[in-house]
């Protein structure tokens, strides 16, 4: 039966969209989101759900959710998407960057539904686009790991190369090396989001190498296991807290939480104002959340670290503040200049002091 | 109080009874996973296998059914001829994957010049061609080193993932991506993109490359030397060395039918529905076709229909996972029933079950 009643929205959306009428009155708002991986991976998926079902729960009765797991970024994506879309979504958000050609391609058959594309470029009438400034983030990151080291080595486990991850890097070390001139990063990369294994094994050859902080962009609790067997290593959360490793190794985290986004998208469908918008957002409106900083670190390294993250989230200080070199030397950002989200959002190069190259 | 005893001929009845059987098994297992799971389990079983064909929305998921049909039945066609044989190629996922890469470079080796004519016939060569080389490897391996080809094509399959990684964020990576891993999408490149014949349809030219296949290998198979040789070698291996089957050549060129369609398989796929060289593009193809293949007894006509019914689990299951709320790993699970009832059910095509009466039971 509800499937009957489920066909039937979605018989007179597609016929709307066809017909380029108005999408009908409905009872419940039909909120969907397609995921790349699994909704228990642990780490990017996981906290999209949880955002979701956040929203959900703030809204109760008015909203419906539905939802596709371990979606492929390819073709399987754009027929996935079409399915929800002409099963009467009112909006769906797609949550990864392989989903942007797919979204559109969708989003132009179906002008009356709404489409929220995470950590893409591309913006249509009926599609925005969202992501988060996890620089910031990794800024209070590298201000920990420079204090904390005594071997002046950190490590840090990369996962692929694109300018989010690359973006990381550079905050981190150029933080690093402000409050600790003599660090040096090592970087080991995996290729992949989340894989366990590749993880553990980077982890602990980085700690061979000397690295008495471990840094990582990949999902999994692998490294927290590696630097606690290895014992007076220093982690941090990736996506989720990971506060079951504190405090000692982990001493903080960069959190993503995407529920304010989600609830503030789909009270605007309700309200009937929603338009198509860039959205980047970081620390201020709670979309790069820091995990509490444990009592593994001294005072006032925490303190320096929380004024960091105080001035960041007011907006007097931005991570990428010149003077900044590219790592061949040439200048990139002058005296006191702050670098434009153009340049951030395309970032594929180090800047100076970081060692090795991008892999390509 | 049963008994297994060995049928001297394998059952003609049995031969075509036991996929359908199965077919009909995974059905009822999997109702009773659906209800489990607190599904109602005849309306899973409508969205599953009727819905994409026949229901509501059947004009928009027909196309779908089709372009997720081709490269299985293409692949698994393929495969049949080596698997009649005693040849065992499991690497097709291997051979799809670097079709896909070979018949890419080709084509963006050319970009953005337009000349469909010359560079879209030789990405579909290169395709065919990087696949046939990709089963080169285990085929010679076997051949003059005697290395086990199930072994050594199953591990050039992860050689392969690793190198389509490697490809679309390295030499094939889109130069206008914004550092973003993939090539560029080789639909918007006219020159070599291969979509719908008609528009909307899923029939692209990978569709009718599936078709011909079916037609080639049932001709092959029934009217040509090629067919009996292959036949032979797999019911009496030393029936046709008396023969002058030639093993070693028959190794070589199985294993090459086999890598070329599946490199083909590769090509159709990465210039039409997927477009990109991608970390994901692999999507378990050249797996899934080995189902295929035995589902369809090896034979051209019952691949086709196998490749059919497990592209209508792909679709349909997707739509149970968004309508019922199925998890995504039900669905996995019930492909994986196909294949472990078609097991189960073939042991009836060459053994019968006899009743023991109870006076001889001890």
């Amino acid at each position: 039966m509800k499937r009957r009643t489920l066909l039937a929205t979605g018989a007179g959306a597609a016929m709307a969209a066809a017909l380029g009428l108005p999408a009908r009155a409905q009872d419940k708002t039909k909120v969907g989101f397609i995921y790349v991986g699994p909704i228990n991976d642990g780490g990017w998926t996981q906290h999209h759900h949880h955002s979701a079902l956040e929203m959900v729960e703030h809204f109760g009765d008015a909203v419906e959710l539905v939802y596709q797991e371990s979606v492929p970024e390819g073709p399987d994506a754009e027929r996935a998407i079409t399915q929800m879309a002409r099963g009467g979504a009112d909006i769906i958000f797609t949550t990864s960057f392989g989903f942007m050609d797919p979204t559109v391609n969708v989003a132009a058959n179906f002008p009356d539904v709404k489409f929220e594309h995470a950590t893409g470029y591309k913006q249509a009438d009926n599609v925005s686009v969202y992501s988060a400034r996890f620089y910031e983030g990794r800024a209070i990151q590298g201000t920990l790991a420079g204090r904390m080291t005594k071997t002046n080595k950190i490590g840090y486990i990369a996962s692929v190369p694109i300018p989010e991850v690359i973006r990381g890097i550079n905050s981190a070390y150029l933080h690093a090396k402000k409050v600790n001139p003599d660090v040096e990063f090592k970087i080991i990369w995996i290729f992949e989001w989340l894989n366990p294994a590749k993880e553990a094994d980077a982890a602990k050859a980085l700690i061979e190498q000397g690295c008495d902080v471990v840094l990582q962009h990949t999902d999994s609790t692998a490294p927290h296991q590696a630097a606690k067997e290895a014992g007076n290593v220093y982690t941090f959360g990736q996506a989720a807290d990971m506060a079951e490793y504190g405090p000692m190794p982990r001493i903080s985290s960069i959190i993503d939480n995407w529920a304010p986004y989600y609830i503030e998208r789909v009270q605007a469908v309700i309200d009937g104002t929603w338009t198509s918008v860039n959205t980047w957002d970081g620390i201020a409106p709670g979309m790069v959340g820091i995990g509490e900083i444990s009592d593994a670190v001294p005072a006032d390294v925490k303190a320096e670290a929380e004024a960091l993250r105080d001035a960041i989230a007011a907006g007097e200080y931005h991570p990428f503040t010149g003077p900044i070199n590219k790592q061949d030397g040439t200048p990139w950002l002058a005296e006191g200049e702050i670098a434009n989200d153009g340049d951030l959002a395309g970032m594929f190069f180090f800047v100076e002091g970081v060692e090795g190259d991008i892999p390509s | 109080m049963f008994k297994l005893e060995k049928r001297p001929q394998p059952s003609k009845v049995w031969t075509f009874g036991a996929p359908i059987l199965a077919v009909v098994l995974t059905i009822i297992l999997g109702m009773g996973l659906f209800a489990i799971l607190g599904k109602d389990p005849i309306l899973a079983t409508k969205v599953i296998f009727w819905d994409p064909l026949f229901g509501e929305f059947a004009d928009l998921d027909r196309p779908d059914v089709i372009k997720k049909a081709a490269p299985l039945i293409l692949i698994a066609i393929g495969l049949s001829f080596g698997f009649r044989a005693g040849i065992w190629n499991i690497g097709a996922e291997g051979q799809y994957i670097i079709g896909a890469i070979t018949g890419a470079a080709l084509a963006l080796s050319f970009y953005p010049m337009e000349a469909r004519w010359l560079i879209f016939p030789l990405t579909i060569l290169f395709g065919a061609l990087g696949g046939l080389v990709w089963a080169m490897i285990p085929a010679l391996l076997r051949v003059y080193f005697k290395t086990n080809e199930i072994l050594v094509s199953l591990m050039l399959v992860y050689v392969a993932e690793v190198l389509i990684k490697a490809m679309a964020i390295g030499a094939l990576r889109d130069p206008d991506g914004f550092g973003m891993p993939g090539s560029r999408d080789l639909r918007r490149f006219a020159s070599a993109a291969n979509p719908d014949l008609i528009t909307g349809s899923g029939i692209h030219l990978g569709v009718v490359a599936a078709l011909l296949s079916v037609v080639a290998a049932y001709i092959a198979l029934t009217r040509h030397q090629f067919g009996f040789d292959v036949r032979l070698a797999g019911q009496s291996p030393r029936a046709a060395a008396f023969s002058g089957v030639n093993p070693s050549r028959l190794i070589l060129v199985c294993m090459a039918i086999s890598g070329a369609l599946a490199g083909l398989a590769g090509v159709f796929e990465v210039t039409g529905p997927s477009g990109k060289i991608l970390g994901s593009f692999p999507t378990y193809y050249g797996f899934t076709a080995i189902i295929v293949a035995f589902l369809g007894r090896l034979h051209p006509v019952g691949i086709l229909l196998a490749g059919i019914l497990l592209a209508l689990t792909y679709i349909g299951g997707n739509l149970a996972e968004q309508s019922l709320g199925l998890p995504a790993a039900a669905i996995k699970c019930f492909q994986g029933l196909l294949l472990f009832s078609l097991l189960g059910v073939d042991l009836l095509t060459n053994y019968r079950i006899k009743l023991r009466s109870k006076g001889k039971a001890q």
